[in-house]
């Protein structure tokens, strides 16, 4: 029997992952993995607690999260690529300037 | 039931493990996608069989597309690869892992170690997600469509030329 503490359990080490991913890579589209990583971990223990509760609530927020995560990869995306474009580089350390000039 | 969901959860830690440390875009994509198919067959096991179709469809489809996509008109080379694992030095990852180490150990003990009785998984039917979703849950598909909405104009507007 699948208890409630396993799926949470599982979802505390891919959100360890995502953070570990994000605190030490640069390349701006391993960061934006990361978040992925760390967007879907907080979905299955979303879908976890609609399983421990028994409501479909929980299935409910796994699709906003969806959502929050299309909405915030699509801009990421392209603000990646203006970047690629500007300064030729992946690297998040470089874009340290709001406006140029 | 419970072997399939240790054995996922073990393909999927893996997976999403190689997927952080990888040098190439690509193969870092395609363990990512790896770790979202098993995170699928979790879903299963929990008993949320529309979640597990919409984390194949939106993530393993529409999301890993779309990085592709970008991966591709970003034309990386050898020299961005080898730049890629000049970054990931090893004394890097020390510190990030010291904290995440330390989150790890608090976020198990508050969240693990709670008492709480345990109910039996039953099945939670999309029947029964869309029947909240469209009655209860309505202004908050509204306001993800909004969300959404600014999302595509967002993009529209930074993509020009």
């Amino acid at each position: 029997m699948i208890t409630w503490q396993m799926p949470a359990a599982l979802a505390i080490g891919l959100f360890l992952l995502g953070l570990l991913g994000l605190l030490a890579r640069r390349s701006l589209i391993f960061v934006l993995m990361s978040i992925e990583i760390m967007l879907n971990a907080a979905g299955l223990l979303f879908v976890a607690a609609g399983m421990r509760w028994g409501t479909p609530d929980g299935q409910i927020m796994f699709i906003f999260v969806l959502n929050l995560a299309g909405a915030e990869l699509a801009l990421g995306l392209i603000f990646l690529l203006r970047l690629r474009t500007r300064l030729t580089t992946l690297d998040g350390d470089a874009a340290n300037l709001l406006r140029d000039g | 039931m419970t072997m399939i969901f240790f054995s996922a959860a073990a393909v999927t830690l893996i997976a999403t493990a190689l997927a952080i440390t990888r040098a190439n875009p690509v193969h870092g994509l395609l363990n990512f996608v790896v770790s979202l198919l098993s995170m699928a067959v979790i879903f299963f096991t929990l008993g949320a069989p529309f979640a597990a179709a919409l984390e194949v469809m939106v993530y393993a489809g529409a999301v890993v597309v779309l990085f592709l996509f970008v991966v591709m008109m970003l034309s990386l080379d050898r020299a961005a690869a080898s730049r890629e694992r000049e970054w990931m030095a090893r004394p890097v990852w020390v510190l990030p892992f010291l904290f995440v180490a330390v989150l790890g150990a608090l976020l198990a003990r508050i969240m693990l170690f709670s008492p709480g009785d345990d109910a039996a998984p039953a099945v939670i039917t999309p029947q029964a997600v869309g029947a909240r979703l469209f009655t209860t849950e309505i202004a908050a598909v509204e306001l993800a469509s909004m969300l959404l909405l600014a999302g595509l104009i967002g993009a529209f507007h930074m993509g020009r030329k």
